[in-house]
């Protein structure tokens, strides 16, 4: 089958910026990545084997998505990545380790509506997380990448990982009880 | 005896990785008796079942599409390769 550069914009680049928007929440980083797959995909047209150009143009947007989210995390000095020490969590815990604040019980959306407020705060808070901290929140919870993955994708150890998703989950958490 | 900050440590890395059995029995006897653990457990899993609805949700609607301004920027650029 022939298809042109042209066609898989036509008919593909809406859901690989959605895909791209998933992960990247940005929207001028997701119209760089859906541009970067297209010219990718120009100069290794050998999709030939595959039966969908979607699933193989995706499969090159996740890799540029990673790369994406790899220069996000590299930008950070590495003195700034996060240890087991520094994951104190004074904001969250009295100094004998019970719960600063205790968790409250959560009305769980009953219906389509409340779903959809209760993303809505969700994805409120997201934009609130540090951007290193989204990222790899998104490369476990959203694309569930093995640790492993994630490590060697982002040049990180395995306790880093462990402590960054930790540091994501409780912010993110904490942001929902406020304003869920 | 695990204290709730240690067993927020723990709960939020069997998402991650498997824990140990004596881990887990540890965590297990904390959140026998500690309601706001249990609560912060099922709120992490909560969570994570939103993050996927939501992107496949997002990846499903069509009303969210390229810019006009970007799909011109991107035809562009193809333009010189093709």
């Amino acid at each position: 089958m022939k298809s042109n550069p042209h066609d898989w914009l036509n008919e593909h680049g809406n859901y690989l910026y959605r895909f791209a928007l998933t992960r990247l929440r940005d929207p001028h980083q997701a119209e760089d990545v859906v541009q970067e797959t297209l010219l990718a995909a120009i100069k290794n047209p050998n999709y030939a084997a595959q039966s969908s150009p979607r699933t193989w143009l995706t499969g090159i947007l996740k890799h540029k998505i990673i790369d994406c989210m790899r220069k996000q995390v590299r930008e950070i000095p590495a003195s700034e990545l996060l240890t087991e020490e520094d994951a104190n969590m004074d904001e969250f815990f009295d100094e004998t380790g019970h719960w600063a604040e205790k968790p409250q019980a959560w009305d769980v959306p009953h219906d389509a509506l409340q779903q959809k407020q209760f993303l809505q705060v969700l994805q409120q808070c997201m934009a609130r997380l540090p951007q290193k901290l989204a990222a790899i929140f998104t490369m476990r919870d959203v694309d569930e990448m093995e640790n492993e993955e994630i490590c060697k994708a982002l040049n990180i150890t395995a306790t880093n990982a462990w402590v960054m998703l930790y540091r994501a989950r409780m912010g993110l958490r904490k942001c929902l009880e406020m304003h869920w | 005896m695990l204290n709730c900050k240690q067993t927020s440590v723990l709960v939020s890395q069997s998402l991650d990785r498997p824990l140990t059995w004596r881990e887990r029995w540890a965590v297990r006897l904390h959140l026998a008796i500690c309601i706001y653990c249990r609560r912060f457990t099922q709120q992490l899993k909560w969570i994570r079942d939103a993050m996927q609805v939501w992107q496949q949700q997002v990846t499903n609607d069509s009303e969210i599409a390229l810019s006009q301004a970007a799909r011109e920027r991107i035809t562009q650029q193809l333009d010189k390769f093709y």
